[in-house]
């Protein structure tokens, strides 16, 4: 059996792999992957947390996870959509203007 | 110990698609990986006994929300970054920023040594105080999901169809009406 500590370990390392490509990389489309790779991590603590606790909770949680990231990824790639059209570029620094 | 080797297998796996994810200069070769990652984390979660959320990790993010991310990367065409050019003028790279950065991490890291240290019950496994049936029931979980979370449940169907209409208009031309 698997202590809970691997579990909470790996997802801390997940965790921070997707907050250093939030931080590092300048590609929206990376970025938004970078923040699925974040939601995921916390889903593994969910679930991993759930087990330990013998409780479905932490499943269920886990699951309107997933349905907020599909909905956040939906929207973000619409507004990549549109910014592209306006810019031609995917650098968030080309975006540094509320209205043009 | 097989599960101790597919536990590792699946953690390298995950944490090896991730840093190439965000080491990726090819928007295409990222959402790949980032399938693999994903795959990784739904054996983890057949590891937990949580089976529903195993496939619907697969189906929900590998099917479907990593496919939207490929149709954009082809839609829009993108091409790899510039990379020196954008390394270069990357707000992080000016050395006051730098400096400051360089700062938290280490105090971030120093903290997580802290806590990780203070950490008493290192080897308590996952399940040893709870047995499978208790999480694994999808039947179970059902019900827990229209009984007590019938709010969130609701909440959610209005969140999706926010979304939904949101990406429309936010994607549509500005000429058509």
């Amino acid at each position: 059996m698997i202590p809970l500590s691997y579990y909470l370990i790996l997802s801390a390392m997940l965790f921070a792999i997707g907050a250093a490509g939030v931080f590092l990389r300048r590609n929206l489309i990376t970025i938004l992957l970078s923040v699925e790779i974040m939601l995921n991590a916390v889903n593994l603590t969910f679930v991993a947390f759930g087990r330990f606790a013998g409780d479905l909770d932490g499943q269920i949680i886990t699951f309107f996870v997933m349905t907020v990231a599909a909905a956040e990824a939906a929207v973000g790639l619409a507004l990549v959509i549109a910014l592209f059209r306006h810019r031609e570029s995917l650098n968030p620094d080309a975006f540094t203007t509320l209205k043009w | 110990m097989p599960e101790t080797v597919t536990f590792f297998l699946f953690a390298a796996l995950a944490v090896i698609a991730s840093l190439l994810v965000i080491g990726q200069r090819n928007p295409m070769y990222s959402v790949l990986l980032l399938i693999a990652s994903f795959g990784a984390l739904s054996g983890l979660y057949i590891q937990l006994e949580a089976p529903f959320v195993a496939v619907a990790q697969i189906i929900i993010y590998a099917g479907a929300i990593m496919v939207l991310f490929l149709f954009v990367v082809m839609l829009l065409n993108a091409p790899k970054e510039d990379a020196a050019e954008w390394d270069r003028t990357h707000p992080l790279r000016q050395p006051g920023v730098a400096r400051w950065g360089t700062l938290l991490v280490g105090l971030l890291i120093v903290q997580l040594a802290m806590a990780l240290l203070a950490v008493r019950e290192y080897h308590t496994p996952v399940g040893a105080q709870s047995d499978a049936t208790a999480v694994n029931s999808v039947a179970e979980m059902g019900r827990s999901i229209f009984t007590r979370h019938t709010f969130a449940f609701e909440a959610t169907s209005i969140l999706i169809l926010v979304a939904m209409v949101g990406a429309v208009v936010l994607a549509r031309r500005e000429g058509d009406q």
